[in-house]
């Protein structure tokens, strides 16, 4: 072979390989549920607080994980309740927040969590009641937390009781029982921050934190604050 | 030839000595002076302190024999590279396949440093009272009162005033993924903030929900594994007022990057009022928490049932575990 | 001078007979429709579907497979079942198999030409080739994972990749290359010049040696399924209880350290036997090549050190398919249980990975200074003082656990000691550097890189062993900054060398030696600014594997990443001047470039498979350098001896 041939060989045989190696680390390394973000920035006038609708439920009953829990976010634009979780906000902002709960509880591992905390007043309503602090112990439990460390925020999702759980998302509010909790906070600076839950809820894993509680766009996300 | 090689020999060895000389102690003199005062993680707290002359004092120790060897590679890149093309004169002698004196001098000289530097390091650890670190409760070494100060707290009868020289014991509980902590002397109360005195000996019992984190108060030169199960003493005393901050330093999951707050050393009368404050505020809660304890046993199972098949709907009850109410503080 | 430049006819012309009981380089076979590695795929393939569908038939009415939707067991059954389809489709299981029944094993035919290279061969340098190309598999995937975390360091906010995307990348990196490191010299080079230096014909078990590359492919294939199964955020350290949280990917973590620890195993008892058993006549202990050394005290290791880790590999697969305890401590079991047995081993692990550095080296810098090793009995000594330490320091990785406290001095001190016999392979390098004539060809600019780097990683290293500093260090950058000099700076480097200088006796082709200066500059210099950098930006409170972090470190960070691309674009030069040089544009290499004295390079070019016609009777040592009139390296047995003294070697217009 001339070496130009082997030139060429080479060459293919490598842009081959490198494509091959490239596309398999790519995509397997990007996440099953779509990264994408829901708008909030141009819902409401500037400095009207900015209205955010999520539901909880107990399975998603679709998609890569169909048993698995889930926090599902309602499209400002659309109106439909779509399974992302990351969120681009406008930064010192008031976000006006409204939590369908669907999925049952239990007492937390830490009933820190049943304390609300760091939200305007340090209170959040349940079924149009104020409350500050929810004894997981007693009643149904707490059945997740919405909570953004880095805000100190914590809001205890109380568990609803029956066995009429809702198994598949969306859940409207219908049939099914739900509890209703809604709260405020304030937006911090520009910048990226994450949200979770701390209630161990992802069944069948060790402390109920691996599967759905360590895989983005279940049950946590990000909050993309712009300014 | 013989003699001529060896005088030869010395000077190369004399220049490269006194190079390295100048060289090690200017150099260690100028770190000590201008850098040294300035080397993470500061002087906040006493650990911190004297882990940063620890630091310092390796670092003289390291500098020179980092020197050594980079001179000596330069000096024999210059001196000794073969000037003509293609394979030079083998190079004989009889020192060049081994000196006795260099060798045993070597190894003596390496042995030393080496051996002062780990008994420097014990001196300090015991001295610095455990420097920091994680470790069992109440080692040979733990500051005085620390160990009457775990006994009241556990019996629930921990107190701690402004003033009054007490150790201030703290619990750290790592769960995936967040530190909050609880102050025994003050009710038990559990809060997401750490806030400690100035002038204070601090005891922080690090504790797990769940994996293995690890408890980095960055400036005030504390990290102690959590561990699920096992309660981790670290020891501190504050010496400056301040923030700082917290992170998670052992992989423990998904927001493991996340996991960081940050925390305030105040003065002894404004952390009395924040602690006061807060126990007030949260009363509440804190009845509903368990009795304060070294060690948390939550079920490895999680709140709603799971990994391990023992049959229970509602795995974990702290009230179940260690009874509904909290005793008076 | 040597044999091939004098005689290379006469080689030629004597045809070699082993004897009948020497399974050297042949196998059954030899057509497309005979084992090779297309067959060892498609049938690793349907082991996979068969091993899946028998893990689901077993389990899938479990709670925990129904709760969770991921069945471990399945995935842990398709990965045995792949590994051994894949070892069963190679060819590695006929020969026990037909002994198994009670068969011979038929007569083996010898391979010839490339396609030799894709087929169950046991010529350990067919073998050796082999490695080379699947330490270059791993070390390019865990390359660009590598560059995907340095992507992600850029901003302290802003994210390009997910948290759990991130945490699966730093994982699978920090393993990929791990199991690389801990194979990337004594799989390639060890079997290939092992037998050479000591004047053997082949390896101790030659099926062992093919066994242990082939199931280091298995290897590959296992912890790159971690991807596909959506990967694991423990790590390379795996730390249990977060492992046995962690989804599916976990069992291929688990999996792949239990099928690469075989093969480390078997490669190490492969290349101690051969060294103890295998040495010519007169290949005294005061006689074999410092390289050859280095090697015996990692084979030392890894048979030891290694049976740790499957052993603990192995708790935690049950732990995860059929949940024992081992490690949860609710249920009996303990999280400072995986901590001891994986840094049982780890430790000796890391100087699996640094050993191997210190042989090359040391078999390098002589040829280049024209000068004996120097104090050659302290180079032994430390390699093996270096490997009996190794077992005694493991818990200074737990420094801050939790441990009692009282053994924390004793442990700082063991750490510490390990310096001492370290410190007898800078005595070696600087006392043969001493007054020598250097010449800085590539390799020999390679193992000052070694010295240079291996400096800075061992001296951190003292940092980390002190308790107290090791408070401000621990698990912070400044700790990733240490062992990636000591990995990467000291062991790639030392690879690196290696190839450069042993290259034109595995293939009879040169280096390009242009292009070889370009790779070791650019990766010389982008490797300090990637991991300096890193010291600092731990002293200033960076936690290792974090996707945020301080906003004042951003510069620093930054300054790293740019070099890290960088320093990733000189491994590119590097393969643009293996295919150059040695596909492309091919220049025929003289039969001993370096004019080295070592065993190796006395064989004929090519070097026919059974190495040498006769046994060489060795003479003395490698390094004869220096005396005019010293004895013959070897005698080979032929009518004139072949003399290796520096009588023979000062014409002075060698071919460097």
């Amino acid at each position: 072979m001339s070496m130009g041939g082997r030139l060429a060989g080479v060459l293919g045989l490598f842009l081959v390989a490198v494509g091959l190696v490239v596309w398999g680390v790519a995509t397997l390394i990007t996440p099953g549920v779509s990264g994408g973000l829901v708008n909030f920035t141009h819902t409401q006038a500037a400095g009207q607080p900015v209205n955010l609708t999520v539901e909880t439920v107990g399975s998603i009953g679709y998609g890569a994980h169909p048993t698995w829990v889930s926090y599902l976010t309602k499209d400002p634009h659309t109106g439909k309740y779509v399974h992302e979780t990351s969120w681009e906000l406008p930064a010192n902002t008031v976000v006006d927040m409204t939590v369908y709960q669907y999925d049952s509880g239990s007492p937390l591992r830490n009933q820190q969590w049943g304390q609300v905390e760091g939200t305007i007043g340090d209170d959040a309503t349940l079924n149009g009641k104020d409350f500050t602090t929810y004894d997981s112990n007693t009643g149904t439990g707490v059945g997740h937390t919405f909570a953004i460390p880095a805000l100190n925020l914590i809001v205890p999702l109380v568990g609803v009781g029956g066995n009429n759980i809702c198994g598949m998302a969306p859940c409207l509010p219908s049939a099914f029982p739900h509890n209703t909790e809604t709260f405020s906070f304030k937006t911090p600076g520009p910048g990226t921050y994450n949200w979770q839950c701390f209630v161990p809820c992802a069944l069948g894993y060790l402390f109920g934190n691996g599967g759905a509680m360590s895989t983005q766009g279940y049950m946590g996300g990000e909050l993309e604050v712009v300014s | 030839m013989a003699e001529e090689n060896s005088t030869d020999t010395d000077s190369h060895f004399r220049r490269i000595t006194i190079i390295w000389l100048v060289l090690s102690v200017v150099l260690d003199l100028l770190y000590w002076f201008l850098v040294g005062p300035h080397v993470p993680p500061g002087r906040m707290t006493s650990t911190a302190r004297a882990d940063q002359f620890d630091f310092n004092v390796l670092f003289v120790v390291a500098l020179p024999v980092l020197i050594g060897i980079w001179e000596f590679m330069l000096y024999s890149v210059f001196t000794w590279r073969s000037k003509r093309a293609g394979v030079p004169e083998p190079v004989g002698g009889p020192t060049a396949a081994g000196n006795k004196r260099a060798e045993v001098s070597w190894i003596v000289i390496t042995s030393v440093v080496v051996l002062l530097l780990a008994a420097f390091g014990t001196v300090s650890v015991i001295t610095g009272k455990g420097s920091g670190g994680g470790e069992v409760p109440n080692p040979l070494w733990s500051p005085s009162g620390s160990v009457k100060a775990e006994t009241a707290a556990l019996a629930g009868t921990g107190t701690w005033a402004p003033n009054t020289n007490a150790v201030l014991p703290v619990q750290v509980i790592g769960q995936q993924w967040k530190w909050t902590y609880r102050y025994p002397t003050f009710g038990g109360f559990e809060s997401s903030q750490l806030i400690l005195p100035d002038n204070t000996n601090i005891e922080f019992n690090v504790t797990s929900l769940d994996v293995i984190h690890s408890f980095w108060a960055y400036q005030l030169e504390v990290k102690a594994d959590a561990n699920p199960e096992e309660n981790n003493v670290a020891f501190t005393k504050t010496e400056q007022l301040g923030s700082f901050v917290v992170r998670c330093s052992e992989l423990c999951g998904i927001w493991h990057g996340a996991m960081f707050n940050y925390g305030k050393v105040v003065s002894q009368t404004a952390f009395m009022t924040w602690a006061t404050q807060t126990e007030a505020a949260n009363a509440t809660n804190t009845e509903d928490l368990p009795i304060f304890a070294w060690t948390y046993v939550p079920d490895a199972n999680g709140a709603a049932g799971g990994y391990y098949p023992d049959g229970k709907l509602t795995p974990y009850s702290s009230d179940e575990v260690y009874g509904s109410k909290q005793p008076g503080s | 001078m040597t044999l091939s430049a004098e005689r290379p006819h006469e080689v030629e012309k004597e045809s070699f007979v082993p004897p009948a009981s020497n399974a050297v380089s042949r196998r059954r076979g030899g057509g497309w429709l005979s084992q090779h590695v297309g067959t060892a795929i498609v049938a690793g393939f349907l082991g996979y579907l068969l091993g899946h569908w028998l893990g689901n038939y077993i389990s899938s009415g479990y709670p925990v497979v129904t709760n969770t939707g991921q069945n471990s067991i399945a995935d842990l059954m398709a990965l045995i079942f792949m590994v051994v389809g894949w070892l069963a489709g190679i060819g590695a299981l006929n020969y026990p198999l037909a002994k198994l029944v009670g068969r011979e094993a038929k007569d083996d035919v010898e391979l010839t030409g490339w396609s030799k290279y894709f087929r169950f061969n046991l010529d350990h340098k067919v073998v050796g080739l082999q490695y080379v190309l699947g330490v270059l598999l791993f070390l390019f995937t865990g390359g660009l994972l590598a560059m995907a975390i340095r992507t992600e360091l850029l901003n302290p906010t802003t994210h390009v990749f997910s948290a759990d995307t991130y945490i699966k990348i730093v994982s699978e990196h920090g393993t990929i290359m791990m199991m690389m490191a801990s194979s990337v010299v004594i799989g390639p080079l060890g079997n290939y010049f092992v037998p050479l230096m000591i004047g053997a014909r082949r390896m101790a078990f030659p099926r062992i040696e093919a066994f242990s590359l082939w199931v280091f492919l298995a290897g590959y294939m296992v912890i790159f399924s971690a991807l596909p199964f959506g990967g694991f955020p423990t790590g390379w350290t795996g730390y249990a209880p977060l492992q046995t949280q962690a989804g599916p990917g976990m069992v291929s973590y688990l999996f792949g350290f239990f099928v690469i620890g075989l093969g480390m195993m078997a490669a190490g008892f492969n290349l101690a036997a051969t060294i103890i058993n295998y040495r010519a006549p007169g290949m005294t202990w005061s006689r074999v090549p410092v390289f050859v050394w280095s090697i015996l005290a990692t084979a030392a290791l890894l048979t030891l050190a290694t049976p740790v880790l499957v052993a603990g590999g192995l708790f935690g697969l049950l732990d995860k398919t059929v949940q024992t305890a081992f490690y949860v401590t609710e249920h009996g079991g303990s999280s400072y249980l995986w901590q001891n047995l994986f840094w049982f081993f780890g430790h000796p692990e890391v100087y699996i990975m640094a050993l191997p550095g210190f042989g090359i080296v040391g078999e390098i810098i002589p040829v280049f200074c024209r000068k004996p090793l120097f104090a050659y009995r302290i180079a032994a000594a430390g390699m093996i003082g270096v490997a009996l330490l190794s077992f005694f320091v493991w818990q200074h990785h737990l420094f801050q656990s939790g441990i009692d406290p009282d053994m924390r001095p004793l442990f700082m001190l063991t750490t510490e000691l390990i310096s001492i016999p370290t410190g007898f392979i800078f005595l070696v390098g600087m006392g043969t550097l001493y007054r020598a004539k250097i010449r800085f060809e590539v390799p020999m600019l390679f193992c000052m890189a070694v010295y240079f780097n291996f400096l800075i990683g061992g001296v951190s290293g003292v940092f980390l062993s002190d308790v107290p500093v090791n408070v401000t260090v621990h698990g912070g950058f400044f700790v990733l900054s240490h062992f990636h000099y000591t990995i990467m700076g000291g062991l790639i480097f030392a690879f690196m060398a290696g190839l450069y200088f042993w290259l034109p006796k595995m293939t009879g082709r040169v280096m390009n030696k242009r292009l070889g200066l370009w790779h070791f500059w650019t990766m010389f210099v982008f490797f300090n600014l990637t991991f300096f950098p890193m010291f600092i930006i731990g002293l200033l409170g960076q936690p290792r594997r974090v996707f945020t972090y301080a906003k004042n470190l951003q510069t620093l960070n930054d300054f790293s990443s740019i070099s890290a691309f960088l320093l990733g674009a000189s491994f590119l030069i590097f393969f643009a001047n293996l295919m150059w040089s040695q596909f492309i544009n091919p220049k025929k290499s003289p039969a001993n470039p370096w004019e080295s004295l070592g065993l190796e390079w006395q064989t004929a070019t090519p070097i026919p498979p059974h190495n040498f016609d006769r046994i060489p009777v060795i003479m003395t040592d490698p390094y004869h350098y220096s005396e005019a009139g010293a004895p013959a390296l070897a005698d080979f047995g032929d009518d004139d001896f072949v003399h290796t003294s520096s009588g023979s070697t000062t014409s002075g217009d060698g071919s460097a």
